[in-house]
């Protein structure tokens, strides 16, 4: 498949003073996961509208699965999947009744609608409490009843807005798991989130969003590169030894008052032999020694250039 | 051909959904009948023997002829009543994630809002009928032969479908779900204001010319009519002019709400 599963140029959309988006490209090839990162308020659920065509954008253009948002929405429809932030799930009906709903609502037959309805109360673990009201499901047990309700109609994109917000670590993890099992499948996922570590863990590629724009965008693996402050930490037994030490390793610094040196890597082998070799050469014992590589973290609050911003939510 | 029987079986299953709303979550259904059967208890045995004494004499009680004469308005103010619910139900449901997703789908932009409609006309229909069984209960007697029962029925049906299609975008317009039902209680004040309790000529000028060019007297007229074999004149043809405006206001508004509207 050579069409981008999701396409778009210069997006823009904004609340009368208030600019949501400004000018955003994005480029996801079919079949991968692409996580959109950033803050409360960047924007990530007003592009996840406007490419799952809840939202008109102000400017730009957009495709998704090769149909424009704008002017051909029930081709875009028809291709994908939308698990919202707010659980869109129906709560006076049971779990069943509701992916009933959606079956029918995907024009499927009577047979391959119970079929497939009960497939996924099965992959989702939902069988047992499949005629229970929704009142008696727990938080993670309606966001499972949410993505098996997207993946009802067979989409080939599926557009998760902070699928495991709120989810505890142990539903998050089958959330991911069920993630993953649909891009052996062939899914594109387009995922947005304000955890680092669901982007690290799931992503084939990210992209980081604060104030509107994108500020960077790559593999897991390149965003980390894009930001210093890798380092190889050393441990020394006494004083004496960690003078000696700093001595041979000019570019080291103190790491306060422990005992202990943090010498600037990227993190590569030559670099750690390097520092053991002169060490080890000056007869200096090390007593410790651990590698630190920057994690999405570092790269996050390097690129938006603050910590915790709490604005409007999108 | 087929985006057309779409249209059908996707407003269908989503009838269906608010049928099942109504089975799970009936104490709106109790709502809507509860509030006219107390209005009309009122009207009859508190105010009934004083106000029927006003009306032309049909050589019965003050009070049976005055029940004869208000209950129509009672059936109309049920009808109206209904409206909150609907707006209500129709608020909540737009801040439910679920609507979003019934509009992700490629299924017809109508069938939603469809669904509610068709959902709420049934049970204002529901509601007017157990209203009218009350009222036959104390002593409400029509003479109305099967066609005009049908006409009557009918009638209903076409008030219920306008006052809901309207409902339906105030409920949508509304900023929260407390707030849904303000608008539309405003209905239930409307038979007050026409000739659902007192003619209109025992009102003063101003607010008889109101009531008489409201759309709630023509309904009530034609129920009456309908039910009782009072004269209708041409408070029909109004009826049903002014049912077709309210569901095209209505049908219009909610559906240019539903297609700019994101969630929350």
């Amino acid at each position: 498949m050579n069409t981008p599963a999701i396409h778009a140029m210069g997006l823009r959309k904004s609340y009368g003073d208030l600019t949501v988006l400004d000018g955003v490209d994005l480029h996801v090839p079919a079949g991968q996961v692409f996580a959109l990162l950033g803050p409360n308020g960047a924007g990530k659920t007003t592009i996840v509208h406007i490419l799952s065509t809840l939202l008109p954008a102000d400017g730009g253009q957009a495709s998704v699965a090769g149909h424009d948002v704008r002017t051909d929405a029930d081709g875009v429809r028809g291709q994908i999947g939308l698990t919202g932030q707010y659980s869109a799930v129906d709560g006076l009906l049971s779990g069943q009744e509701n992916l009933q709903l959606m079956a029918r609502l995907h024009h499927l037959g009577k047979r391959e609608a119970r079929a497939r309805v009960a497939d996924l109360l099965a992959q989702f673990d939902l069988t047992e409490a499949a005629k229970k009201p929704l009142a008696t499901y727990s938080g993670g047990m309606r966001r499972r009843l949410d993505l098996a309700m997207t993946l009802i109609g067979d989409p080939r994109i599926i557009f998760l807005d902070e699928p495991t917000t709120g989810l505890d670590p142990r539903s998050r993890h089958t959330m991911w798991q069920i993630i993953r099992d649909q891009v052996a499948a062939g899914v594109t996922v387009f995922l947005t989130t304000q955890y680092l570590e669901e982007a690290d863990e799931l992503a084939d590629r990210i992209a980081v969003l604060d104030a509107g724009r994108i500020v960077a965008e790559g593999t897991p693996a390149e965003l980390k590169r894009l930001v210093p402050g890798g380092h190889i930490r050393l441990q020394f037994a006494d004083a004496a030894t960690l003078e000696s030490a700093i001595l041979q390793l000019p570019d080291a610094s103190r790491n306060g008052d422990a005992l202990a040196l943090d010498v600037p890597s990227e993190g590569g082998i030559t670099s750690l032999r390097a520092v053991i070799e002169r060490l080890d050469a000056a007869h200096l014992d090390i007593e410790d020694l651990s590698i630190h590589t920057p994690d999405l973290d570092d790269v996050f609050f390097a690129l938006t250039g603050h910590s915790d911003t709490e604005r409007t939510p999108s | 051909m087929t985006t057309m029987t779409h249209v059908l079986t996707d407003s269908g299953t989503l009838l269906h959904r608010n049928l099942l709303h109504m089975l799970r979550y009936p104490a709106l259904t109790y709502f809507v009948v509860g509030g006219p059967v107390v209005f009309l208890f009122l009207f009859v045995f508190v105010f009934g023997g004083q106000l029927g004494a006003g009306l032309p004499s049909t050589g019965g009680s003050d009070r049976a002829a005055y029940l004869a004469y208000v209950v129509p308005g009672i059936l109309l103010t049920a009808a109206a009543g209904t409206a909150g619910g609907t707006a209500t139900t129709v608020a909540m449901d737009m801040t439910e994630g679920i609507t979003a997703r019934f509009r992700t789908l490629a299924i017809s932009r109508a069938a939603v809002l469809t669904g509610h409609v068709l959902g709420n006309t049934i049970q204002g229909l529901i509601a007017v009928t157990l209203v009218l069984g009350v009222s036959v209960l104390i002593g409400f007697r029509p003479n109305a032969n099967p066609i005009e029962w049908l006409a009557a029925f009918g009638m209903t049906t076409l008030i219920l479908l306008a006052i809901t299609w309207l409902a339906v975008a105030m409920g949508m317009a509304s900023k929260s779900v407390e707030s849904a039902s303000n608008l539309p209680t405003l209905l239930v004040l409307l038979p007050f204001l026409g000739s659902g309790f007192v003619p209109t000529d025992t009102m003063p000028a101003v607010v008889q010319v109101f009531a008489e060019y409201q759309p709630f007297t023509p309904f009530i007229e034609t129920i009456r009519g309908l039910l009782l074999g009072t004269p209708i004149g041409l408070s029909w043809l109004w009826a049903i002019v002014w049912c077709l405006v309210i569901s095209v206001i209505g049908y219009v508004w909610s559906m240019r709400i539903y297609n700019r509207r994101s969630v929350v």
